[in-house]
């Protein structure tokens, strides 16, 4: 069954065409998520400042990502154009906007209001407390936002085949479009975007306990 | 050393004052409690001095100069502070929580180390500690991390909120034994918040009593606080065993001791550091009116049931 699925040896003639794809994909992705972060971040900051903004700010993340992600790609080819990067990376970071934002302000909020006025309290100035307490303390929670982000994304990434990108999206949508559906070429594009996912998964989560190391031996 | 003068504080959006001109001078070297109920203002009273809270009106001077009259941030370098469950930063390691204030005002990295384990060592701990986590202490050992991380930058002034509310009753009466042998070696002016009267009157020179609405009831020494209470509020704040409180105060050798006579033989035995409470429980348990006061093997004299029953 598996024999006739895959054949293996067009694989091993595709092998450069699937890495180029599959560091496409990781661009794509990355990419996508840092715009994400770079909007979220100060988002986030200022929702915490004029706290009224909150419902307003969360409400337009909120619609936004319920904009199915095709129409949001395809919205944006007359306005930026097929081949530009921002076609496929802005829509991916519209959708990671939310739980980035979510996050932060989460990682922002669990700092205690006492560990802020003691901080105050030794001199800390304001830009430097934000830097050495707050920002410490939010990053696990910010690193959680990250990784669902990145995950959703690396899936989202597939469909921007359609525009002529999508990294190992471009496989999947082979596949299918041949007269005889290319099965090989499917499973490709599908296992390569599942183990990029784990993969970068596994690497945040690493991440995720190395910059907070006094978690864990706290808890031990 | 410090002073308040007609110092009030309105949070925005109340009407009533949470402080209401409120005037203390804190002498140099002196431990002055604010004790008082909830609700009291005495939290908001100490955190006028660090501009924690900025009073609606009054003037505070620290060491004869205006507080408002230096940048906030350089004001508070020069006080130390300690919060109940140590407001440590969770993130950082002991050494880098001492250190905090050092590295502020931009110490080099050779003297700040010096300086931590010098601390480390006044308070107790063991350096071994100076690697580990707040999270990773006992809520003792994060007190004293506390403790030493206020005295990093080595202010005269030293403002505690509570700073022992957080652990045991059997911890908190040997902080509070610490607190005090500290006191005797570095000798810096403190003023500390509490809501335990016991507490106040062992660690205060002067104790400072506030009601609900932020109005000073009576200053002072915890012998004069329990001996002569300036209203009922004083004295219900204090609570109903006041003169068995207040021999507490006071050693035993602090008495008229009488002439050892025969029969002193039978009599207990006192040490002549003990308190003067001490001596009525001794006596008590003993079943008898006099004990011997003795200092290691020498006899002091005699101690007489009237003479700590009496008062003097």
């Amino acid at each position: 069954m598996l024999a006739q699925l895959v054949r293996w040896s067009w694989i091993g003639d595709n092998l450069d065409d699937i890495g180029v794809a599959t560091v496409e994909h990781l661009q794509l992705t990355v990419l996508s998520v840092l715009l994400g972060l770079v909007v979220a971040v100060p988002l986030a900051v200022l929702v915490r400042r004029r706290r009224w903004l909150e419902g307003p700010v969360s409400g337009i993340a909120g619609v936004l990502y319920t904009v199915p992600s095709l129409a949001a790609f395809a919205l944006l080819v007359p306005v930026l154009g097929l081949t530009s990067l921002w076609t496929p990376v802005l829509p991916l970071a519209t959708y990671s906007l939310l739980i980035l934002l979510r996050n932060t302000l989460t990682g922002l909020d669990s700092v205690p209001e006492q560990l802020r006025e003691a901080a105050d309290a030794m001199g800390y100035r304001p830009l430097r407390r934000f830097l050495e307490v707050e920002v410490p303390l939010a990053l696990p929670a910010v690193v959680a936002g990250v990784r669902v982000a990145t995950v959703t994304n690396v899936g989202l990434v597939t469909v921007t085949a359609l525009l002529g990108r999508g990294g190992l999206g471009a496989f999947i949508l082979d596949g299918i479009r041949r007269s005889i559906p290319f099965p090989t070429s499917i499973i490709v594009g599908t296992v390569g975007a599942i183990l990029l996912a784990i993969a970068l998964d596994l690497a945040l989560l690493w991440l995720q306990r190395a910059i907070a190391p006094w978690q864990r031996r706290a808890a031990a | 050393m410090i002073s308040l003068e007609h110092v009030g504080v309105t949070y925005p959006g109340t009407s009533s004052p949470a402080v209401d001109d409120l005037s203390l001078e804190v002498a140099e070297g002196e431990i002055v409690v604010l004790v008082g109920p909830s609700g009291c203002g005495k939290t908001t009273t100490l955190k006028t001095i660090n501009r924690l809270v900025e009073p609606t009106s009054g003037t505070i001077r620290v060491d004869g100069t205006d507080v408002t009259a230096v940048p906030v941030h350089e004001l508070r370098r020069g006080i130390g502070y300690v919060v109940q469950s140590s407001g440590l930063l969770p993130h950082r390691t002991v050494r880098q929580n001492v250190g905090t204030v050092p590295r502020l005002l931009g110490w080099d990295a050779g003297r700040i180390s010096d300086r931590v384990e010098e601390l480390v060592e006044l308070m107790g701990l063991e350096a071994e500690l100076l690697a580990r986590y707040p999270g990773e202490l006992s809520g003792g050992q994060q007190q004293r991390v506390g403790v030493a991380r206020a005295l990093a930058a080595d202010p005269p002034v030293l403002l505690m909120d509570e700073p022992f509310g957080a652990v045991d009753p059997i911890v908190r009466a040997r902080l509070q034994d610490e607190l005090l042998d500290l006191q005797a070696r570095v000798a810096k002016t403190i003023v500390l918040v509490t809501h335990d009267v016991d507490e106040a009157v062992r660690l205060a020179d002067r104790v400072a009593v506030l009601r609900v609405g932020g109005t000073l009831a009576q200053v002072a020494s915890p012998d004069e606080l329990l001996q002569h209470p300036a209203d009922d509020f004083v004295a219900d704040l204090l609570g109903g065993d006041r003169t068995l409180r207040r021999l507490a105060l006071h050693r035993v050798d602090e008495l008229d001791l009488g002439p050892v006579g025969p029969g002193a033989d039978g009599l207990p035995r006192i040490p002549c550091d003990a308190t003067q409470r001490g001596a009525v429980d001794a006596l008590v348990a003993a079943g008898t009116d006099r004990a011997v006061v003795v200092e290691g093997d020498e006899v002091r004299g005699i101690v007489a049931l009237e003479q700590l029953t009496g008062g003097r």
